[in-house]
């Protein structure tokens, strides 16, 4: 039997002749046999050739991204986000900063968070007056786990909530209560540290700042890393809020419109 | 990401290469007997680093272990904040990679949480290193080491929500790695609610989070606990219907996630708990639509790693129409005869265990269903089905089971079976000294002697009444032989066969 003859025959489908009708008996002893669909669990033996194959797949298997020394350098350019000066030469690199420092930025204070749905409840809790009023009479504290639907009188209820019913962290970093003193941070700016233009760090007062840190370094908190080049920053910044999510920049970016990703 | 497998480095010849390939499968064989096969899987940035040894396991390409004070002395370097703390980082990813370094790393006073302070710090290349270093020590194979990660769990989940492509990559597969670990961080990521989030990321546009997102949930679905704690969870989301999607867009878009996804849909199957709202969605034409083409792909091109998607989708198909509704749903589709055939031909020499796991699906295709029974006549698959006896003892059983639920269709389908030159290949299963195969092959002698009577003539012309006496002494099948020396002995007697003649001779004039 011929390959080219079985392939023709998954396109074309040329018609086949009748069915005969069955004429089926029981079987007989000694003879037993009747015909069975078999279900095969996870363990069965005759699945055990197929998973080791898949096994060995799992360990050999090289995932990886072509290695930093070795992606396409473009000439060197700055990110064009006002205030930032951080410099790329490469687009993979340039994509991971603007995703992790200008994408999720809150408008107001210019803190920048992990995701859209932290950044919403953020804007909501920190910036919006109409929930304070609100919160006053009815649970407004949303839960931070995306797909729980809870809500809370006071963000330590929620922080509660948080570490009993979803094992969270009690020191959850993205779980910042707003302070009395916020209103601080906007006076605060980047040569205060350094030059550092490390975005939400940065604009955070030094106290903040330390108590970041603190969580990360018990010491010498206050030191942080200069990636950029240039010290001389402009005092004034210029964030965008939000990007839509089907814009996508770098190396991503046409892709960005194919399949916009839903936002929850 | 997809099918870049370990090729045969330096030193070592071929030889040398399948002797430590067939090592390593015993291992998992013997795992998996003791249901501890467990894998994780590795994802590193450079070729250099992954070792000279060109047929380990990834697990196993390892750096020399820095000399006792220096991982502390690494730590003190990431701790220290200054310029280049990247550097310190990197240092420390490299060093990661040994077992003993790992241990030693983990109980050093702070040194995971400072990870954990650095993966979530707002300096993206800091972030993305201290992300590497903890995915190391995800992969280690020893539980102690992956279980100190797990206070990152809640961050990892909540880097899925953003956009940084190459830093949900790390998160996943460090997530996927820390998941087999144990039921005791299966039990903390359910409630911190890994499966929304996979529902919301599975909506990704990109290949590369996809597939390590298919990673995370195949690890998942593996899970003892899955039937009754996680499997419940995934249906009551999106999860189902985009992953049948992407499975079947496999071919074209994303052949890795579609991989990860079909080994998901699997485990989900095998389960038993969830067929009815799988088959509600269309799984059984879907994936049947991709069997096809995939065979049609494989038939004209040599896509190598195209068999680790078409096991589990054989799989899901097998398990589904097996179910008391399953041939409700099933399509009277020939193609999806044919394109098992076609796999099992490309296959035979390759990757042989596609065969034993091919002959089931056709085994449920045939057991209740006339159609693919005339169907595999009539197309003249019955060659490539016979072919393939000698091959070993699990595939002759099941080419004889599915022989026998052709012959169980009655005289028309014996009758065929028989111009088509079955007997003389049964004879020589006859010799085979394998109780279970000669078994099966005298429950199928009996359909064609009982449906057929010329089988029975010719049967004893070829003499194999004496290969059938060669088996009189053995227990299990003496009666069986005995009765059907009775029956081939006897042809003239009519009342020994139930079939009336007129009904038989009418196969060859439908046809």
């Amino acid at each position: 039997m011929l390959l080219s003859a079985l392939r023709h025959r998954l396109r074309e489908r040329p018609p086949l002749p009748p069915v005969p009708p069955p004429a089926s008996a029981p079987p007989r002893p000694p003879f037993a046999f009747s015909p069975r669909r078999l279900r095969l669990g996870p363990q069965h033996p005759l699945l055990e050739d197929g998973d080791v194959q898949r096994h060995l797949y799992l360990r050999e298997a090289l995932t990886g991204r072509a290695e930093e020394a070795e992606r396409p350098r473009v000439s060197e350019f700055y990110c064009h986000i006002s205030g930032c000066s951080q410099v790329f030469d490469t687009l993979e690199g340039y994509e991971h900063h603007y995703n992790a420092l200008h994408r999720n930025v809150c408008s107001f204070c210019r803190r920048s968070f992990p995701s859209g749905h932290l950044l919403d409840i953020h804007i909501s809790e920190w910036h919006d007056s109409l929930f304070q009023i609100m919160a006053e009479k009815q649970n407004m504290y949303k839960c931070l786990v995306e797909g729980c639907v809870e809500k809370f009188k006071s963000s330590k209820d929620r922080k509660d909530h948080l570490v009993t019913v979803h094992l969270y962290p009690a020191d959850f970093r993205f779980d910042r209560p707003k302070k009395a003193k916020s209103g601080a941070k906007h006076v605060s700016c980047p040569t205060d540290h350094d030059g550092s233009v490390l975005m939400d760090v940065s604009v955070e007062t030094s106290e903040q700042l330390q108590a970041d840190h603190m969580e990360v370094v018990p010491s010498e908190s206050m030191e942080v890393p200069q990636p950029a080049a240039s010290p001389s920053l402009p005092e004034k910044r210029l964030y965008k809020s939000r990007i839509p999510s089907t814009i996508c920049f770098g190396q991503g970016a046409t892709r960005g419109f194919k399949g916009p990703r839903k936002k929850v | 990401m997809w099918g870049r497998r370990r090729g045969a480095g330096p030193g070592g010849g071929a030889e040398e290469l399948r002797a430590r390939r067939r090592e390593r499968e015993a291992a998992l064989r013997k795992a998996r007997r003791e249901q501890q096969l467990v894998s994780k899987r590795l994802l590193r940035e450079d070729e250099a680093e992954r070792g000279h040894d060109g047929a380990g396991d990834a697990a196993e390409a390892v750096l020399e272990p820095v000399l006792q004070g220096e991982v502390s002395e690494l730590l003190r370097g990431v701790q220290r904040g200054s310029e280049d703390r990247r550097r310190w980082l990197r240092c420390l990813r490299r060093a990661l990679q040994s077992k003993e370094t790992q241990q030693e790393f983990v109980r050093l006073d702070g040194a995971v949480r400072t990870l954990v302070g650095l993966f979530t710090c707002s300096l993206p290349d800091v972030q993305l290193e201290a992300a590497r270093c903890l995915h190391e020590l995800s992969h280690s194979s020893d539980a102690a080491v992956a279980e100190a990660c797990v206070p990152v769990t809640s961050y990892l989940l909540t880097y899925l929500s953003g956009h940084s492509i190459e830093l949900m990559e790390l998160c996943l597969y460090t997530l996927g790695n820390l998941v087999v670990e144990s039921e005791v961080v299966r039990k903390k990521l359910l409630p911190q609610g890994i499966i929304p989030v996979l529902a919301s990321c599975i909506q990704s546009p990109h290949e590369a989070v996809l597939e390590g997102l298919g990673y995370v949930l195949s690890q998942l679905l593996q899970a003892k606990e899955a039937p009754a704690e996680i499997i419940p969870l995934v249906l009551d989301s999106v999860l189902p219907q985009h992953m049948l999607r992407l499975v079947c867009s496999g071919l074209k878009f994303g052949t890795g996630a579609a991989v990860e996804f079909a080994w998901c849909l699997h485990y989900i199957v095998c389960s038993h708990t969830a067929n009815v709202e799988l088959m509600s969605l269309g799984a059984v034409p879907a994936l049947t639509s991709l069997l096809c083409d995939i065979a049609f792909e494989i038939s004209q091109s040599d896509s190598e790693g195209l068999e680790l998607l078409i096991c589990p989708v054989l799989r899901c198909l097998g398990n589904l129409l097996a179910e008391e509704t399953g041939h409700e749903v099933q399509p009277q589709d020939e193609r999806l005869l044919v394109a098992l055939f076609v796999v099992m031909q490309c296959y035979l020499q390759q990757h042989p265990f596609i065969i034993p796991e091919s002959l089931w699906l056709i085994n449920n295709l045939t057991a209740d269903e006339p159609f693919f029974c005339s169907a595999l006549l009539s197309m003249d698959l019955l060659p490539a089905l016979l072919q393939l006896l000698p091959h070993s003892q699990t595939v002759s059983v099941l080419v004889l089971t599915v022989l026998c639920n052709i012959a169980e269709k009655g005289p028309a389908y014996c009758q065929q079976l028989h111009q088509q030159a079955a007997l003389p290949l049964l004879l020589h299963v006859l010799m085979v000294p394998d109780p279970e195969v000669v078994g099966q092959c005298l429950e199928l002698l009996h359909l064609l002697f009982l449906h057929w009577p010329q089988v029975a003539v010719d049967f004893v012309r070829q003499g194999g009444h004496q290969t059938l006496e060669q088996h009189q002494s053995t227990p299990e099948l003496q009666e069986r032989v005995r009765a059907l020396l009775d029956m081939a002995l006897q042809p003239q007697d009519a009342s020994v066969f139930s079939s009336p003649s007129a009904a038989s001779s009418t196969f060859s004039q439908m046809m």
